[in-house]
């Protein structure tokens, strides 16, 4: 038997996680470097699964399988698709520089007693909620995923209720308070969804007789397997909705701006760039496998909702007055752009939304970690309280506009490319959402340019006179992904090799090419 | 020959990186630097433009394919370039009076604490506008007019403390992005007519394409030009533009960027060609523009933003001959490169005046400078006549030229395009004998400034006198050079094809109209400027007169229905979000929340009471499951 290397991308965080919430308290610094170094060596052996990955080669590789509970056919099984090893990788890369900026967020205050051991805590919680995601990404059995799917609501439920932003306009107290209803809130609504898909999963497993993704979809596939059309749109149904709240989508996307703003950064990092993900990653890998009649069914609905958030999402957080719940609103935007990708059901639409993902999850983590180190050094999140940083702070302000301009989809940066194609996937298909979904483009230049104008241009706020620059800690968290936005936003070919095999395959499953173009063009 | 071109845009994307990046290490060489890589860019240029004219005409273009940009399915976009006569031009000008740009820029900025930054700027532009003109399709194209608009977005707020230029840099960036949708929509049209949107084959295929469709992508086309051009209606973010430092204003505001839009459509030629409704909605455009500019440009004080006035009206004439089709397109061209030397000349000697006035704009401050700004005042004086199009100097060949064309247009509408562009002759001479005699005649109006420092005009440091110069010479020689056996139609015509229009009065008739119009507009500016002395505070003015200085109250416009009518809506919207689509859920989830508020309150925890009914999920899903199997 070969090496199991995906369970290890997902064991090596859980371990670290044990290993650094049993570091003793007066440790903290070595707790730290333990979480950090865990995290590197997931990194490493994701990046070890990225290269063995063949592109061409099988639709699920590296995969294990090993009984679970074989009295109703629960196995323990895992597979990578193009899709699920590149989000992986993704989160592996991630979580180092989340460390590496939380850093100091979860230093315990002086008031509290000397056995308190937030730190140990709040990097094992990370670590948790990698391994989790991790694997959950790489699951191919029903009841693994929704297991994993759901109990990683716990180890975030934690970090958004027990280490919050400090910088709080209405002191500790309100502070407190806000950030135990932002945490319940993103845990009712996580809950009542995942409850939802229980019964789906029960109902699938009622008519399959299997939990094994690829079993299904294999009967599914030839035909052995017959839902009848409502069956397949109540488990459709019941699928959605999970993934739609966790995605979010319009109109359950509220519990997103209270948790982002009341985490740390480095939390709300962790959210939106990652944990989110698992929610429009399994819209492609169950929803459009598992039940492809009934996700074509429900496309009409799913792309004026996905356009209603691109729209919404932006417009609210052209209105936003803090800089947190303003890169909510903008993800909540950028998710509606995911979401319709997928839903197109366009090649490009399907590559693009993937790397969407990839995508925002780099640049939401250098807009939003910047963001944090910026709101760190004056304690406020409101923008009104900034004010030619620039002036003081030139690097934290570039990296800062960097992080905007991705935000905004320049050319030259990732998130273009997958942007355009969802824009150009949705418009092959359906030509007057796509037209409408660009006035997103146009918002987006709005909320960014207009939150880098507030805080960092103009006369220098007195508050903001002797902030520092950034250190070289963050520096070090900044300048990679910044490096990666630039490569993916120039070459992203190595990213859509990986992609675009996967998506053909997603493609087939629900019975669907692209449409042709008018006229053969000249070559 | 073609791995060359590459190198047009590496050098000065090089230089961008270094001085970006460098830190204050590279702020001693930083300006030398990045000076070096445009003269270098400039002079690959060069090499590459003898070794097109070794080739016959119909064999000038050169390809270089890099790599495969983004590869998915039939969507394949290439980095991968282009260059035949009409990039060519474009890189010769852009790389040349960007060069001139550069060395002159030295002088100005050098006591500016951040000028390496400046011309790391400076340098990024020219590397996305020299993608932009070299894109062999119109994906990279988007990539490089972005990357302009970013660059310009860079410059108009370089001067951040101030809050005008950090909200007129975001504004330019903002009516931009309007128009960026309009190019986004027409290459996802692209795509889906003809499975491309590589140049080749897109303009290859026109002919088999839907009319409608066509005419759609034209339209979205003339969009993007709008934008990136300042062409009414997406015109407002020029005037403001102006806040940047006066050699961005010059190079980018007046010589190339804001001339992309012609670029676009001239390029798109095929797609206009095949739409005789997308073009006559071009010449509209730039007919009411070239009025618009005209007119705004007649009341401004500023000379920065009476420039800019004149920018805009000059772009509408090219954009209005790019409408006429292939009688146009040369003539537009043309008109884009003279028009590059003098304004470019015009700006910088805008700046050198600047310069020597403690930064002071409002021209009812100047007067009598001919005087202590010599160079300035030879090479202003000469930009001054060739804009107007005094005969035998640049803007006279090439705007006669486009008069003649308009004219020919035929019918009805050719007399109506005749006439405006002639309307627009008289105005161009009006508003810049205006700016002449302000500037440089009449008694010193000279005001100290905010901080009481008389001003001490003098001639600007020859870093800055030099490039004025060399752009006189342009200013003066180009038109007649480029007429001259009609070379530069000939140079052109293998890409944009060429018709020789029939206006209906003769060549010569036009020319002496156009003179007469001229020797109108000079002669009524010298009554009120030259005969009068110029009142150091504006005087009321008519109701035209003060609609013009508010830019003919398009930003008024804009800030009722745009900023007013935005702002409303999400205040509203933040309001309903927050009662009404979190109320509605939460309410629906209040069913949910009857009984966990009871596991709250048993187990005093969200979180136990969470890893409750998760389990008790668990156990559910398993005891149906075993129940399932059961039966």
């Amino acid at each position: 038997m070969s090496f199991p290397l995906l369970t290890a991308t997902a064991a090596v965080p859980a371990i670290g996680a044990i290993v650094t919430a049993a570091v003793p308290a007066a440790r903290r610094t070595a707790a730290k470097w333990i979480a950090l170094t865990f995290s590197l060596a997931t990194l490493v052996l994701a990046a070890i699964a990225l290269v063995r990955f063949e592109p061409g080669g099988d639709r699920y590789q590296l995969t294990e399988s090993h009984a679970w509970i074989s009295d109703f056919g629960v196995r323990y099984e895992l597979g990578v698709d193009g899709i699920g090893v590149s989000l992986m990788a993704l989160t592996a890369l991630l979580i180092p520089f989340v460390i590496a900026a939380g850093w100091h967020d979860a230093d315990p205050l002086e008031t509290k007693s000397s056995r308190w051991r937030p730190t140990q805590g709040f990097f094992a919680l990370i670590l948790m909620v990698e391994a989790m995601v991790i694997l959950s990404f790489e699951a191919t059995d029903v009841f693994l995923f929704y297991i994993l799917f759901e109990a990683m609501l716990i180890p975030v439920y934690f970090l958004i209720g027990g280490f919050g932003d400090r910088a709080h306009a209405g002191g500790d107290e309100a502070g407190a308070t806000q950030r135990s209803y932002a945490a319940v809130k993103f845990l009712l609504y996580n809950l009542a969804g995942g409850l939802i898909m229980l019964a789906a999963v029960i109902g699938l497993f009622v008519q399959a007789g299997t939990f094994s993704l690829t079993e299904i979809a294999a009967a599914r596939a030839d035909g052995t397997l017959d839902m009848s059309t409502g069956m397949e749109r109540w488990l459709f149904l019941g699928f959605f909705l999970a993934f739609a709240i966790k995605a979010p989508l319009w109109p359950v996307h509220t519990w997103l701006p209270n948790a982002m703003g009341e985490a740390t950064a480095p939390v709300a990092v962790l959210i939106t760039a990652v944990v989110d993900k698992v929610g429009t990653f399994a819209m492609l890998r169950f929803c459009l496998q598992l039940f492809p009649e009934a996700s074509k069914w429900a496309t009409p609905v799913v792309l004026v909702l996905a356009l209603i958030s691109i729209v919404y999402g932006a417009l609210l957080a052209v209105g936003q007055r803090d800089i947190k719940r303003l890169i909510a609103y903008a993800s909540i935007s950028h998710f509606g752009f995911i979401i319709m990708g997928i839903f197109a059901m366009t090649s490009q639409g399907q590559s693009g939304a993937t790397l969407y993902m990839i995508n925002h999850g780099i640049s939401t983590a250098a807009l939003l970690l910047v963001a944090g180190f910026l709101i760190s050094r004056r304690g406020s999140r409101l923008i009104s309280d900034y004010g030619g940083v620039q002036k003081v702070a030139p690097v934290l302000a570039g990296t800062f506009l960097i992080g905007g301009l991705a935000t905004l989809s320049l050319p030259g940066l990732a998130p273009f490319v997958s942007e355009f194609l969802v824009l150009v996937g949705t418009f092959s298909r359906y030509p007057v959402i796509g037209i409408i979904a660009t006035i997103g483009i146009v918002l987006a230049a709005l909320y960014v340019l207009v939150l880098y104008q507030r805080t960092m241009t103009g006369p220098v706020n007195e508050s903001v006179r002797h902030m520092p620059d950034l250190k070289l800690r963050e520096l070090a968290v900044v300048t990679p992904l910044i490096a990666l936005l630039l490569f993916l936003g120039v070459y992203p070919k190595p990213l859509t090799d990986i992609v675009n095999p996967a998506v053909e395959h997603t493609m087939s499953d629900v019975h669907k090419s692209d449409p042709k173009p008018e006229v053969e063009a000249a070559p | 020959m073609e791995n060359l071109i590459a190198l047009l845009i590496a050098a000065p994307l090089l230089g961008a990186g270094l001085l970006l990046c460098g830190g204050r290490r590279l702020d001693r060489v930083g300006h030398i630097l990045g000076t070096l890589l445009a003269a270098a860019s400039f002079v690959i240029g060069v090499v590459l433009f003898a070794d097109m004219l070794g080739r016959s005409g119909d064999d000038r273009a050169l390809h270089q394919h890099l790599f495969s940009w983004i590869p998915v399915e039939s969507f394949q976009a290439d980095i991968a370039f282009q260059l035949d006569q009409l990039s060519m031009t474009f890189v010769l000008l852009i790389t040349g009076v960007g060069t001139l740009i550069h060395i002159y820029s030295i002088g100005y900025m050098e006591h500016d604490e951040r000028r390496r930054r400046f011309f790391g700027y400076l340098n990024l532009f020219l590397a996305a506008m020299l993608l932009l003109v070299l894109a062999d399709n119109y994906l990279l194209l988007y990539f490089g007019w972005e990357g302009v608009g970013l660059a310009s977005y860079l410059l108009i707020g370089f001067w951040q403390h101030k809050p005008s230029a950090a909200t007129a840099a975001k504004k330019a960036f903002l009516v931009n992005r309007v128009g960026d949708m309009g190019l986004s929509i027409a290459i996802m049209l692209m795509f889906t007519t003809f499975g491309t949107f590589a140049f080749g084959p897109v303009l290859e295929s026109t002919g088999q394409a839907s009319s409608g469709t066509i005419t759609g992508i034209g339209l979205m086309l003339l969009l993007a030009a709008c934008g990136k051009s300042a062409q009414v209606p997406l015109q407002s973010w020029l005037g403001d533009a102006m806040e940047g430092p006066t050699p961005v204003s010059a190079l980018i505001h007046a010589a190339t960027m804001v001339t992309a839009g012609v670029y676009l459509i001239t390029r798109s030629g095929a797609i206009f060609n095949a739409s005789p409704d997308a073009q006559l909605v071009v010449v509209i455009v730039g007919a009411v523009t070239l009025l618009f500019g005209a007119i705004v440009g007649c009341a401004k004080d500023d000379i920065k933003k009476a420039l800019a006035g004149s920018t805009m009206s000059q772009i509408g004439y090219m954009i209005l001959a790019a409408g006429l089709g292939p009688i146009g397109y040369v003539f537009a061209i043309m008109h884009l490169v003279t028009h590059g030397f003098f304004k470019a000349g015009l700006f910088l000697g805008a700046g050198s005046v600047m310069h020597g006035m403690n930064d002071e704009v409002d021209m009812r401050k100047y007067g009598g400078l001919r005087k202590y700004m010599p160079v300035t005042f030879v090479t202003f004086g000469l930009g001054y006549l060739a804009i107007i199009g005094f005969p035998g100097l640049s803007g006279f060949w090439s705007k006669d030229k486009i008069i003649e064309a308009a004219f020919a247009k035929g019918g009805t509408e050719g007399w109506i395009l005749g006439a405006v562009t002639l309307l627009g002759a008289a105005l161009t001479a009006y508003y810049m004998t205006r700016v002449m005699l302000m500037t440089f005649f009449g008694e010193k109006r000279w005001q100290p400034d905010a901080e009481g420092n008389e001003p001490k005009p003098h001639e600007s440091p020859k870093s800055m006198t030099i490039p004025m110069i060399v752009l006189a010479f342009g200013s003066v020689f180009a038109g007649g050079l480029f007429s001259l056996n009609e070379s530069f139609v000939k140079w052109l015509e293998p890409v944009t094809q060429f018709e020789h229009g029939h206006p209906p009065i003769s060549a010569a008739a036009v020319t002496t109209l156009t003179v007469v119009v001229l020797l109108i507009g000079v002669g009524v500016a010298y009554l009120q400027y030259g005969r009068k002395p110029v009142p150091v505070t504006a005087p009321r003015g008519s109701l035209v007169t003060r609609a013009a200085r508010r830019d003919l109250l398009q930003d008024d416009f804009n800030h009722v229905v745009l900023v007013r009518g935005g702002e409303h809506l999400t205040r509203s919207l933040v309001y309903v979000d927050h009662t009404l689509v979190d109320g509605v859920v939460n309410g629906t989830a209040a069913s949910f929340g009857g009984l966990s508020g009871r596991l709250r309150k048993l187990q005093n925890g969200y979180a136990r009471s969470y890893a409750v009914s998760m389990f008790g999920g668990t156990a559910v899903l398993i005891a149906a499951t075993l129940l399932m199997r059961a039966v």
